[in-house]
């Protein structure tokens, strides 16, 4: 065969390759892509991974995708139900936090997701400790581990004793990556009624009053009271940062009555809410 | 928009064309159109001019329809007919170039040197609109124009040295001039101290050092047709706005061009010149400086023009026709950070211009008509498109904190048009004309973020709904000459509509620390300004003269305030002695008390001054070499003074001695 027609015939088969290969890898689709592993939850029977975009937990709201492998067989279960409940031990009692259920990811096959928000942890992160409870066509397994909680570099979350003598739990969840604009802001705030049990509060409204006090202590405009949304059970408003840089999100929570339960206006003789989110871009 | 710039562009090349076609050998154009107002360099009989080495700012501070606000020594930014900036259009030699502060620290004259200049034209009103659109008047600073003397090599030496501020200046211009060939090189380095105002106050962060360079050069490819080709670079470090809270560790521009010039009298074309460009500015304000600030910050800016014009003229007839396509795009950005007390915050950032463009193209067409020997009618009109556009995410999403539904773009229509009738006669002339002209909101205007005013102390917000401001204009003439007597008085009146300007907004918190508030600009359904000047001369005897002008100004807004920075009551009056070799003049100026102040615009009263200076001019000649002294002083009686145009009250200069030597050697 003359050159001519080789080179051509050879780039041709060059490019099926490669295109070929590319179809393979498709193929195989990874279901927990762009997230990095927290830990590994063991008992005799199964391993549950955790992860989480940052591949660690963190005081505040943690988005926390799972998987729940057969040790035996080394295949991710599909049809799990499971549940989870963290403790804090303090000194002289145990406390839980506030978390959703846990439901399978949407369009996802093996991947289980739910948040879990760590209101507090020791200094060196330890503490908590996740229970797990699952059950895989009727039968009941529970696993358990100690975790590392890290502490959020900015007060993503507090707990407080409002006027009512109810202990709540307020935590940032969006945004996640401010923007010099306006910005979804996401808060979930939940009632301790019990040391295990932290109910969504519905119908409140929390004023909010963004500032700098890196810059004596400007405002920002057109920002929105959070309000409650029925179908996501949280609280959005519009924050608008005119800047980056640390941001104090100073917080009034008022009940259902529009009676104050915890935090102050900001004026000229108090430069901060009691109540108050931290922000920083 | 983009057919419009390829039809330009296109237009543009074939007048290239034609002209190159044509080529004919016949006798020097010498009618040129007749400059308002000329200042030109090493005159000495310009008793305008006391230093041959005097800045650009000193120069237009002379003229009768100019003002310039003071923010520090230097970068001072002129006022026309009590408007400024935005209101103006400032170009060098028919080139856009927009300065890159947000704080206005850096008008266009800041840019340029006296060295590269020729002369300074101004327009009025709709007089300005030669280049661009305006509503107060426009200024154009010219290059010089192609000069193939065959004058040979030419060395100029400029020295200066002025008491006050220990202000040292040097320039040197070496011209090369053939028959077919020229090249011309000229360098001004100025450096000053802070100054004294009256009685020996020293005036802190008043310093400033600049230096600029320039090169130009031409060829003659024929009779008729000229390549030139024109570079400035001007860089200012460590400029002090004692005014201000900020000064500026960096202003540089780059200011190039590529032009070609075609003038035949023989055809109907009679000159037809054509010029690309391109201008970067890169400005640098910080406060490292200053040792007392609530919070550190940086304020860079940058603003980029590419451009391009085409002007020709003929005459036919009783008509004098000049025509003018231009077009430029501009970018312009700024951004601030602000590094908190507080180490372990991060570091504040904001787009305080977010990276605007501006596409503009335009015609002008301008006809003198001579209806008699001794009456014109000139109309000229200006017709251009303006499309803006904001091209940072971060900008934009910025200015929907304010503006939610703010559209990336936003064209503006404009037009200009005006007409005036003149008639000359020996001992008199009149003049009367009436102008329509409409302007674009600036960048700062319509898309500004939080730029802080030290003037009232406000934090402004731009408005990118904002309409077209539009001016209806009058403006009068009228001179009385006889042999020894001269009496003129000038007019203008402008009825300004949708004027912009900040509207405090109580709902919103200032960014900047210590500010009273946010402004946002607004229009106000009309402004009125109007001024008036009487100008008289007398000769005592050929060489003793005295001459003296008097100004009233005013200006007022539909919301019933005044506006700020407009004039009060001025007089300038001055005794001239002057023969061939030897000047001297003793002139006597001043303003009255600034009763009209507007204190809701953040003026406060500005006492009445009055002050004598006092200034000598000899020439020698040495061989073939000539000599220029200047030397005089300033302020003779130290008076410490301030006024309506001084930024925050700054004191102005105190008593200064000044002494220039310039040497021209053949």
């Amino acid at each position: 065969m003359n050159l001519k027609y080789i080179i051509p015939i050879l780039f041709i088969t060059l490019f099926l390759t490669s295109c070929s290969n590319d179809d393979d890898e498709a193929l195989i689709t990874n279901e927990v892509e762009g997230l990095l592993q927290i830990q590994e939850i063991t008992n005799s029977t199964h391993t549950i991974e955790l992860f989480s975009k940052s591949g660690m937990f963190t005081t505040g709201y943690n988005t926390i995708s799972m998987r729940l492998k057969d040790n035996e067989t080394d295949s991710y279960i599909e049809n799990a139900s499971l549940s989870w409940m963290p403790m804090m031990q303090m000194p002289n009692m145990q406390h839980s936090c506030p978390k959703s259920s846990i439901t399978k990811a949407i369009g996802k096959d093996t991947v289980y997701k739910g948040f879990i928000i760590y209101q507090m942890t020791n200094t060196d992160g330890t503490g908590w400790t996740l229970n797990l409870q699952y059950s895989i066509d009727d039968i009941d397994y529970t696993a358990s581990s100690s975790i590392i909680v890290n502490q959020s570099d900015s007060q993503n979350v507090t707990s407080f004793m409002g006027s009512d003598q109810s202990r709540y739990v307020v935590a940032l969840i969006e945004p996640n990556n401010p923007i010099i604009g306006i910005n979804d802001l996401i808060v979930g705030i939940y009632k301790m009624e019990t040391m295990v049990a932290f109910p969504e509060v519905t119908n409140y409204t929390i004023a909010l009053d963004p500032r700098m006090p890196g810059m004596g202590n400007h405002s920002s405009p057109n920002n929105t009271d959070l309000s409650y949304n029925a179908a996501d059970h949280l609280y959005h408003a519009n924050l608008s940062l005119t800047m980056s840089g640390y941001w104090v999100l100073n917080l009034k929570l008022m009940n259902d009555q529009d009676e104050v339960l915890k935090g102050e206006d900001v004026t000229e003789n108090n430069d901060q809410s009691s109540f108050y989110l931290e922000l920083e871009f | 928009m983009k057919k419009l710039i390829t039809f330009c562009i296109s237009l543009l090349f074939s007048g290239f064309t034609f002209a190159q076609e044509k080529e004919q050998a016949t006798i020097k154009d010498t009618t040129k159109l007749k400059e308002v107002i000329v200042l030109s360099r090493r005159k000495l009989s310009n008793h305008r001019q006391q230093k041959t080495l005097s800045s650009i700012d000193d120069y237009l501070e002379k003229s009768n329809k100019i003002t310039m606000i003071k923010r520090g020594n230097y970068a001072w930014e002129p006022s026309i007919n009590n408007m400024n900036s935005e209101r103006l259009n400032v170009t060098i030699d028919g080139m856009q170039i927009f300065g890159a502060c947000t704080d206005k620290m850096d008008p266009i004259t800041s840019y340029v040197d006296v060295s590269n200049l020729e002369k300074v034209s101004i327009g009025s009103g709709q007089a300005g609109t030669e280049n661009g659109h305006c509503v107060g008047g426009g200024i154009d600073l010219q290059l010089p124009t192609s000069k193939f003397h065959e004058s040979g090599l030419k060395t100029s030496v400029d020295l200066g040295y002025e008491t006050n501020g220990n202000y040292r200046t040097a320039g040197l211009d070496l011209e090369y001039s053939g028959n077919r060939f020229y090249i011309s090189t000229d360098g001004v380095f100025r450096k000053s101290d802070n100054y004294d105002a009256g009685r020996h106050n020293e005036v802190m962060y008043s310093q400033f050092q600049k230096y600029n360079i320039s090169l130009q050069t031409g060829y003659k490819l024929s009779e008729n047709n000229t390549i030139d080709a024109n570079i400035i670079y001007d860089r200012a470090t460590d400029v002090g706005y004692p005014a201000l809270p900020m000064d500026v560790s960096l202003a540089k521009a780059l200011i190039t061009s590529i032009s070609h010039n075609y003038s035949n009298d023989s055809t109907f074309i009679k000159s037809l010149e054509s010029k690309i460009y391109l201008n970067t500015i890169t400005h640098f304000m910080d406060d490292s400086k200053r040792p007392d600030v609530p919070i550190r910050m940086d304020m860079p800016g940058w603003s980029d023009t590419y451009g391009f014009y085409s002007k020709a003229t003929t005459s036919f007839n009783k008509h004098k026709l000049a025509l003018n396509l231009n077009g430029y795009y501009n970018r312009s950005l700024a951004e601030m950070t602000m590094f908190p007390n507080n180490p372990n915050q991060p570091d504040m950032f904001m787009l305080t211009w977010p990276d605007v463009r501006t596409l503009y193209s335009g015609i002008f067409a301008k006809d003198a008509y001579a209806l008699s020997k001794n009456e014109t009618i000139t109309t000229s009109l200006r017709l251009g498109y303006q499309h803006n556009k904001v091209a940072s995410d971060i900008g934009l999403e910025s200015l929907k904190i304010f503006y939610p539904e703010i559209n990336t773009t936003k064209n503006h229509f404009l037009t200009s048009l005006s007409s005036d009738y003149t008639l000359k006669k020996q001992s008199y002339n009149v003049s009367f004309g009436i102008g329509y002209g409409e302007r674009a909101p600036s960048v700062s205007e319509a898309y500004g973020f939080f730029l802080f005013n030290s003037f009232d102390n406000y934090d402004y917000i731009g408005n990118p709904n904002l309409k077209q401001e539009k001016a209806i204009e009058f403006n009068a003439k009228a001179n009385y000459n006889t042999n020894t007597f001269h009496i003129g008085l000038e007019t203008s009146y402008f009825h300004i509509m949708n004027y912009i300007i900040g509207d405090i907004d109580a709902t919103i918190n200032s960014m900047t620390i210590g500010a009273n508030g946010v402004r946002v600009y607004k229009t106000l359904s009309n402004a009125t300004i109007f001024d008036a000047y009487l100008n008289t001369s007398y000769k005592f005897s050929k060489s003793f003269s005295v001459n003296g002008t008097i100004g009233y100004n005013y200006g007022k807004g539909s919301n019933d305030k005044n506006l700020p920075l407009i004039k009060p009551f001025s007089y300038i009056a001055e005794l001239s002695y002057s023969k061939k070799k030897f000047n001297t003049a003793l002139q006597f100026e001043g303003n009255g008390n600034q009763s009209q102040y507007s204190n809701f615009y953040g003026e406060d009263e500005t006492a009445a001054y009055g002050l004598l200076n006092l200034n000598f001019g000899n020439v020698f000649y040495k061989n073939k070499n000539k000599f220029i002294l200047k030397y005089g002083v300033e302020n003779l009686l130290d008076e410490t003074y301030s006024t309506y145009a001084n930024w925050n009250n700054i004191p102005r200069q105190g008593r200064n001695f000044y002494a220039n030597i310039s040497m021209i050697l053949y």
